[in-house]
């Protein structure tokens, strides 16, 4: 077990936890912050995205002791982000969401692709959000919503 | 008067045998000199050929190649599949946002995930490809034309290839690739850190000697 100080939406949490623990459990388990999800626990799916100083990562995949001090932004927090209320507020409008249990990974990727590419094509919305799975098969609205998200940040 | 006559000519015979023969040597060992040096030549360029079939050994080793690829994307695994998750190239062979090599790959290796990682994980650049478009290694020929070209391999003489051999982290992590998620052990490339490196060396000093290309070679 090993004590760790991690900055989780701008505040300081501190967790003592065996360093192999992956991030994701680290937020569900010790820190209780049960929107991100646990989908396939191989960095496939995408349902536990959270972004690691900005950039969208796979937190099922990342033991807690390679975290280090970087910056963590979970579900709960991106909505302080312009970018992020943008993308949350065009879901909502487009009522994306099916079951909804992928839908936080696939903001938490929304938000990283629009932040880097404002305007993106559609090319880039199938590359960015191809490591993101949806059962329920969304892709159509994640895509309008993508696009209605940039409309509304210009 | 005679006397004298017999003198001068045995004289002047002596002379001539005499310069003859100094000729005849100095001639012999020149050509000798040329044809030693030819061989030690030949004999260091067959050395360096030699070592550079041990590089090339290590450099098509899935550790290696995985990300030498020619395509839009990574491989993975000793049958180098392509890479899962959609993962592709992106411009800088950093992926694209939202889905970049660190999204996963970390700094160093997660053994407890089965993720390997180090610093600065990327895709190597087109002009470093070492496969064709159908995922099979180029031939030894080309890669090592590939590799000694210094207008694609990102301006590396001689000596540089030596350090980037030696020191480069991603180099370095091939032969501590980590575990994978079933928990059992990376294979390494056929060579050891410490043979690789040396066999660099003696291609280097051999002037990267290249194989001549052949009807084969992609």
């Amino acid at each position: 077990m090993a004590t760790y100080q991690l900055n989780v939406n701008g505040q300081r949490k501190q967790v003592n936890v065996d360093p192999s623990t992956p991030l994701l459990w680290v937020l569900r388990e010790e820190l209780k912050m049960t929107g991100t999800k646990y989908g396939c626990g191989i960095s496939a799916c995408g349902a536990c995205t959270v972004h690691l100083d900005g950039v969208a990562t796979r937190s099922c995949v990342v033991p807690v002791s390679l975290v280090s001090d970087r910056s963590i932004v979970t579900i709960e927090g991106i909505g302080a982000d312009p970018v992020g209320r943008a993308v949350q507020d065009a879901w909502v409008d487009k009522d994306v969401v099916q079951c909804g249990y992928c839908q936080s990974g696939q903001i938490m990727s929304a938000v990283a692709l629009l932040q880097a590419t404002p305007r993106p094509s559609d090319t880039n919305i199938e590359e960015s959000m191809g490591g993101n799975l949806c059962r329920c098969a969304t892709y159509v609205r994640i895509r309008e919503a993508i696009k209605s998200a940039s409309q509304q940040l210009k | 008067m005679l006397s004298n006559s017999r003198f001068f000519i045995r004289t002047l015979l002596v002379i001539l045998v005499s310069t003859a023969t100094w000729i005849a040597l100095t001639a012999s060992a020149a050509i000798e000199v040329r044809e030693y040096k030819k061989s030690d030549a030949d004999a260091n360029r067959g050395d360096g050929l030699a070592a550079w079939q041990k590089v090339y050994s290590v450099l098509i080793s899935p550790r290696c190649i995985n990300c030498h690829t020619a395509t839009n994307y990574p491989q993975q695994g000793d049958d180098r599949h392509r890479h899962f998750a959609n993962v592709i190239r992106g411009p800088g062979g950093k992926g694209v946002p939202g889905l970049n090599c660190i999204s996963c790959h970390q700094s160093a290796n997660a053994d407890s995930t089965g993720v390997p990682g180090g610093r600065n994980w990327h895709l190597a650049p087109l002009s470093m490809r070492w496969q064709d478009a159908n995922d099979r290694p180029l031939s030894s020929a080309a890669v090592c034309r590939a590799v000694t070209d210094v207008s694609k391999n990102g301006g590396l003489n001689g000596t540089a290839l030596i350090k980037h051999h030696e020191e480069e982290p991603l180099v370095l992590w091939a032969w501590n690739p980590g575990l994978r998620p079933d928990g059992s052990m990376r294979t390494l490339p056929p060579l050891s850190h410490a043979e690789f490196v040396a066999a660099t060396r003696t291609w280097v000093e051999a002037g990267t000697p290249c194989p001549p290309p052949n009807r084969t070679a992609r």
